[in-house]
């Protein structure tokens, strides 16, 4: 069932399309992330839901309220979405104390003293702050503040949740256990989340649903596992992991490479529908290439020109021709020396085609 | 040959203590890593090394030469100890162009104009900057600026360059390739190398040997990226080295049990007669599967992070993590959701004694 | 402790440490404390008590009274003005707000006392344009204002004092992170509710800050008091030492009641700026925010346009009409002639520059005296700021304290102090002679260079000279090659800092002046003291332009140089 709806929402300064014609719609106690570099349009896209932005075209609707829509003039400022958010900057008052601060939204509305009371204990409480509900936000680490801004959202008993980067700003030790807390406070409380962030892994981590942007324009609408499996284009395929991508010429049903340095193997086809490209794109992944022996003919020769032991990881760079590849293979597994000739494999290879 | 030997180098700050008797040698052409916390003191014996601190007691060598003694009050000012210094800052000058920059040490030495020139043009173009060099460093990008700070310390040809945390300012992406950069010039050029970082990571990538540092500032451990990961001397090395799980065993009429369960550790026993263990080892030591031989446990959560799930899973009482490449998870029916039941087996284990990680943890 | 460093660089270190103070002890502490020992030692022993006479004695405790009383309302005055315009520039969809802004900044470049001279013309009771204009056309039987009063003094220091406050609000304004209202904003409250629980409490330090700077500045100011407060008998601080010294000729009780009036100021300015301290010390929040968005402007809806026109009349009538008068007046033939256009004419302008030798002695002494001390307070103050900012000697306590004095010590103190010090008593008589005014000059303007040079040094982070020691070069070579060059802005902005204010100075220099050597600032106020309105109109003029010039230069460095 959708909760958060958006319509064809758009954005534009001046001549710059920073949100282009944006659809999608969010259940309710979903977690959804967007997810894309910076200057993607993401931060621009939460701020319209949030009332911050005005829209240049579409309409945001939660439930069967209708927030924002240019056209019909209809506009809800940002105090009556009745949404909580938290902000990369923490943005808790510094001169207002941790309860004060949470207690903030529920003074707004005028509730009772008592439930005020009750209520923002029990922000406290579920954010682990209820010992620190006296002091001054500027005592407390960078992850406290963070904890406080979430609280006061919390407060108010929000059905949408906007987080805008949140753990950007913290160490990242604290970023993996704060993504935990949210994942549980989420879990607990039942509310929807809109996500933005631009590390992937945060987002493969906490969402149901991921939408990948680029330019203003959506890539890519899908579970984490979908969007990890099938990737929609390559840009999508760039921006989750650490990526290879050979240049390849299509000849005949397979494909050559532009130096000809190598033999590519016959089992690496790219499928039908390319094969009219003047250049394609083999995509890997450096964890999804396996060195093989020197006669298997599913192998691409190259020379190891660098080798890293990295702890858990060891690191190669294999030189193909003049392009170069990236292999990270576990500590355990053997792999070849600097310098030597070796072959690889390519476990789950993509293909694009190259612009 | 020995190029920098440290002995007995004590140093602090009003009451507090950051070296005792510290003793070092760092060997001719080598790429040495001093790894540690923050506040440590490994800043510190850099500065120490460069003669922009003295110390309180001890001697240091450079190149077999006495720079600093303090029983004969000797200390050799840092501009005559021939160094070349790399900032975590940068410390490129702002009001002067690349060249300028590149130019100074061999203006301040007095080099013929024409010698001056292509030596600077050489080292601009050595480290990536062709054609950049008029440019102010305010028009470069940070990795252009290190760039820049890096062609000035390796202009004057020193012997040995110190790199205080040089790539902690840049970004993620840009610090992996310029670790391998410095890794290169550092061969091409054939200079010793001292590291000064608290990223293992970088350690690791870069070293020749390293050094590893506890928050008091004493050495923990000196050996090659290898040693130090894999035979880790104690278990502030072992935690500082990486992801490191530690499950807590008990012995029970001779048997190594986990946590609070009857599973005994299908591993090699522990020497000695402490009753009371950790168990430590890296995700990577972990094997998991639904069933076989192994330790039975619940996997709390699954987390997938792209190209890697990662399992938090219960034993006994005693939570362990560990992650496995997401295709294999794929290929293989190993992926888990939170409270499914699998078993572990160890590729690799490591025993220390509970009651010494307690007293470590405690500084 | 470190033996080589020390060796190196002893004998030089000590020399500028030693130096330094020397300096400030000479310049600045030397005579505060004179005075503090005239106050407070009569006939060779510690008289606390005679002291307490005189404060206690109707003219000195009215004295006072009125500054207190005059200070007060100017800060409450410039407070509530400055921090709303601030907040309107800031913070809502005002039209023009970058125009805006900039005029609200232009009363800074204006010598108040020219402004009190306008004024004067304006609305003194009875021969003032707008009085008469209402008494002759409007049927008034009375001034309708009387500009001669606490109220009339007060407005006028608020005119020329309330970008103090201004610019620190709309500086925390500015850099204040927008998500903190943002947030507020989610949580439920609209546009005015947070403003007032949340933008207002965050920049209360700077708010209060800039109500401080005006209270200390206002306490000491002689100009405007003097222009309009004398003629009715109102005095201040200043405004007394200056009667009570000028009309006795230096007798002894005379200067036993400046100086016992200057401890006054002494205390108070001391107790101001550690209450300031302290508040940006610790209330100080962490504001400044990552992300920048432009903040949420308020919507004014249908108070926009009364506002811009508020702003706009505000403009009109506080900036352009008193320059216009100033500039009408310089023009008229004889003060009291209507402005038509026969009776205007450039004759003035002409006459002060080429043919008056009183006026083109000022404007030449104060071009020198403002040049020269420039000069010397930037190279004294870059020696000192270097000392207290970046070098590790013993004895550089004595060097911090001793450089807070000069933010301390008003105007009219310095005067009183430099008569005691350099009058013959120690053996260097310099009274009515320019050396005296240009001492005193050094002194005033010290905080000014030590602020700039400070501010510079800081951003010269310790490892840009450390990487030049590594490269090989020594201590004096690091100096000359790295220090300097990037201390240059910093230096420029000191010597303009100074340069531009000397050039209207009148507090120090109306104690100080001889017949020879009046600067601009005197020469105005005496000439209008004297009754030649015109001719000090037309010099008034003539330095308005000198300022504003002088101002589009550092604008225009400055904007080079992207600061």
């Amino acid at each position: 069932m959708s909760y958060v709806r958006l319509v064809n929402v758009t954005k534009r300064f001046g001549d710059v399309t920073a949100v282009n014609s944006l659809n999608f719609e969010i259940g309710k106690g979903e977690c959804f992330s967007m997810l894309g570099p910076s200057g993607c349009g993401k931060t621009t896209t939460l701020r319209m839901v949030a009332g911050f932005e005005d829209l240049s075209d579409g309409e945001v609707w939660v439930g069967d309220r209708l927030l924002s829509s240019p056209k019909k003039n209809h506009y809800l400022p940002p105090e009556k979405r009745n949404f909580g958010m938290v902000f990369q900057a923490f943005a808790v008052w510094p001169h207002l104390s941790v309860y004060e601060n949470v207690a903030f939204p529920l003074r707004i509305r005028k509730l009772p003293d008592s439930e005020i009371d009750q209520r923002t204990k029990e922000a406290l409480k579920a954010t682990n702050l209820l010992s620190a509900a006296n002091e001054s936000p500027d005592f407390l680490s960078g992850g406290g503040k963070q904890r406080v801004a979430l609280a006061r959202a919390l407060a108010i008993n929000p059905d949408v949740m906007l987080l805008d980067e949140p753990l950007s700003s913290l160490d990242p030790h604290l970023r993996e256990e704060m993504r935990f807390e949210i994942k549980e406070l989420q879990q607990k409380y039942g509310f929807s989340i809109i996500y933005v962030t631009h590390d992937q892994s945060e987002a493969m981590a906490l969402s149901d649903r991921i939408l990948v942007m680029k330019l203003g324009v959506v890539q890519q609408i899908d579970t984490p596992l979908n969007i990890y499996n099938h990737p929609a284009n390559q840009f999508v395929f760039s921006f989750i992991g650490l990526s290879n991508f050979l240049k390849a010429i299509p000849q005949d049903g397979h494909v050559i490479l532009p130096d000809q340095s190598e033999a590519v193997p016959m089992t690496l086809k790219p499928p039908d529908s390319l094969r009219d490209a003047a250049l394609l794109s083999l995509a890997s992944r450096p964890s999804e290439i396996d060195f093989t022996h020197m006669e298997d003919p599913a192998g691409l020769h190259g020379i190891v020109s660098r080798k890293a032991f990295l702890g858990e990881i060891i690191d190669y760079q294999i030189k193909v021709g003049d392009q170069v590849l990236r292999v990270q293979k576990g500590r355990r597994d053997p792999g070849p020396e600097p310098g030597a000739v070796c072959a690889i494999h390519f476990l789950r290879p993509f293909w694009y085609k190259e612009k | 040959m020995d190029i920098i030997r440290v002995e007995g180098v004590a140093k602090s700050y009003g009451q507090h203590q950051v070296h005792k008797n510290l003793t070092l040698a760092i060997k001719k052409g080598e790429c040495f890593t001093l790894l540690g916390p923050s506040g440590c003191g490994k800043t510190v014996l850099l500065r120490l090394l460069a003669g922009f601190e003295s110390p309180d007691a001890g001697k240091i060598y450079i190149d077999d030469t006495l720079v600093s003694d303090v029983a004969h009050r000797l200390e050799i000012p840092p501009e005559n100890r021939g160094l070349g210094i790399v900032f975590q800052d940068y410390a490129v000058w702002p009001h002067m162009t690349v060249f300028e920059n590149v130019a100074y040490p061999l203006k301040i030495a007095k080099r013929p104009k024409e010698e001056m020139r292509e030596q600077v043009m050489k080292m601009i173009d050595i480290v990536g900057m062709h054609g950049l060099d008029k440019r102010l460093p305010s028009e470069l990008s940070g990795g252009q600026q290190q760039r820049v700070a890096l062609a000035r310390a390796l202009v004057g040809n020193p012997s040995l360059m110190l790199l205080d945390e040089p790539l902690s300012n840049l970004d993620a992406n840009l610090r992996e390739e310029m670790r391998f950069e410095i890794k290169e010039l550092q061969r091409k050029l054939d200079i010793t190398v001292l590291y000064v970082t608290h990223d293992q990571e970088i350690g690791l990538a870069i070293s020749d040997r390293v050094a590893v540092m506890n928050e008091t500032g004493e050495i923990q451990q000196i050996g090659t990226p290898w040693e130090i990961f894999e035979q880790p001397v104690n278990p502030f090395v072992f935690h500082f080295m990486g992801i490191a799980n530690s499950i807590e065993v008990r012995r029970e009429n001779g048997a190594y049990l986990v946590g609070k369960g009857q599973q005994p550790v299908p591993w090699k026993s522990p020497e000695g007669d402490t009753a009371h263990w950790i168990a430590g080892f890296r995700p990577s030591d972990v094997q998991i599967a639904r069933d076989g031989e192994g330790l039975r446990g619940i996997v709390r959560r699954a987390n997938f992070l792209g190209a890697m799930m990662d399992y938090l899973i219960e034993i006994d009482g005693a939570h362990l993590r560990t992650s496995i490449e997401t295709h294999r998870a794929l290929s293989e029916n190993l992926m888990f959701k939170a409270g499914d039941i699998c078993t572990i087996r160890f590729l690799n284990l490591l025993w220390f004694e509970a009651d010494k990680v307690k007293e470590a943890a405690q500084p | 402790m470190s033996s080589i460093k020390t060796k190196s660089s002893f004998g030089v270190a000590q020399v500028i440490l030693f130096l330094s103070i020397a300096i400030l002890v000479i310049v600045v502490a030397f005579p505060v404390l004179l005075i503090l020992f005239n106050a407070f030692w009569v006939n060779d022993e510690f008289n606390f008590a005679g002291a307490l006479e005189i404060i206690k004695e109707p003219q000195t405790f009215q004295a006072l009274k009125n500054s207190l009383i005059i200070a007060t309302g100017t800060t409450i005055g410039s407070t509530i003005v400055g921090t709303f315009f601030a907040w309107l520039v800031t913070r809502t969809d005002l039209p023009h707000k970058t125009f805006m802004k900039s005029m609200f900044l232009v009363p800074f470049m204006l010598p108040s006392f020219i402004g009190a001279l306008a004024w004067k013309m304006l609305l003194s009771p009875n021969a003032g344009f707008i009085n008469q204009f209402f008494i002759q056309h409007l049927g008034f039987t009375g001034p309708i204002f009387n500009i001669y009063s606490y109220i009339g003094i007060s407005t006028v220091e608020v005119m020329y004092l309330f970008p103090f406050v201004f610019i620190q609000v709309c500086g925390a304004l500015e850099r204040m992170d927008p998500t903190l209202e943002e947030s507020a904003r989610i949580s439920g409250a609209g546009l005015f509710t947070i403003t007032r629980k949340i933008t207002i409490p965050l920049v209360m330090p700077s708010i209060l800050s800039g109500a401080l700077l005006i209270m200390l500045y206002s306490m000491a100011h002689f100009g405007t008091v003097a222009v309009l407060g004398i003629e009715n008998g109102i005095y201040n601080i200043p405004t007394l030492i200056y009667e009570r010294i000028h009309q006795s000729g230096g007798s002894f009780d005379a200067i036993r009641t400046g100086t016992v009036l200057a401890t006054v100021l002494v205390i108070s300015a001391a107790i101001i700026i550690y209450a300031q301290r302290k508040i940006l010390g610790s209330g100080h929040y962490q504001i400044i925010g990552g992300k920048s968005f432009r903040p949420m402007e308020l919507k004014l809806r249908g108070l926009r346009m009364p506002l811009m026109i508020f702003c706009l009349a505000y403009i009109a009538f506080t900036i352009v009409l008193p320059t216009v008068v100033i500039f009408l007046v310089g023009s008229l033939k004889t003060y009291g002639l209507a402005f038509t256009f026969d009776n205007l004419s450039l004759d003035n302008y002409k006459f002060i520059l080429f043919d008056y030798k009183v006026t083109r002695d000022a404007i030449f002494n104060s071009v020198t005296l403002g040049f020269t001390a420039a000069i010397i307070t930037m190279f004294a103050g870059v020696m000192i700021s270097y000392v207290i900012v970046k070098m590790k000697v013993r004895g550089k306590g004595i060097l911090e304290f001793l450089g807070m004095l000069p933010f301390s010590v008003p105007g009219s103190v310095i005067a009183l102090g430099v008569i005691l010090a350099w009058s013959g008593q120690f053996g260097i008589n310099l009274y009515n002679t320019v050396w005296i005014i240009l001492v005193a000059y050094i002194a005033r303007y010290m905080a000014f260079s030590l602020k700039a040079n400070s501010a510079a040094l800081e951003q010269v982070h310790d490892s840009l000279v450390e990487a030049s020691r590594a490269c090989g070069a020594t201590m004096w070579q690091s100096l000359r090659d790295i220090v300097l060059p990037l201390v240059r802005p910093g230096m420029l902005a000191a010597f303009f800092l100074i340069f531009l204010p000397s050039l209207r100075e009148l507090t120090v220099s109306i104690m100080l002046y001889a017949p020879t050597t009046r600067t601009i600032g005197v020469a105005i106020y005496t000439l209008n003291e004297d009754g030649e309105t015109v001719i000090s109109a037309a010099l008034a003029g003539i330095a308005l332009i000198i300022i504003i010039l002088g101002q589009s230069v550092i604008n225009h460095f400055t904007k080079k140089a992207g600061v």
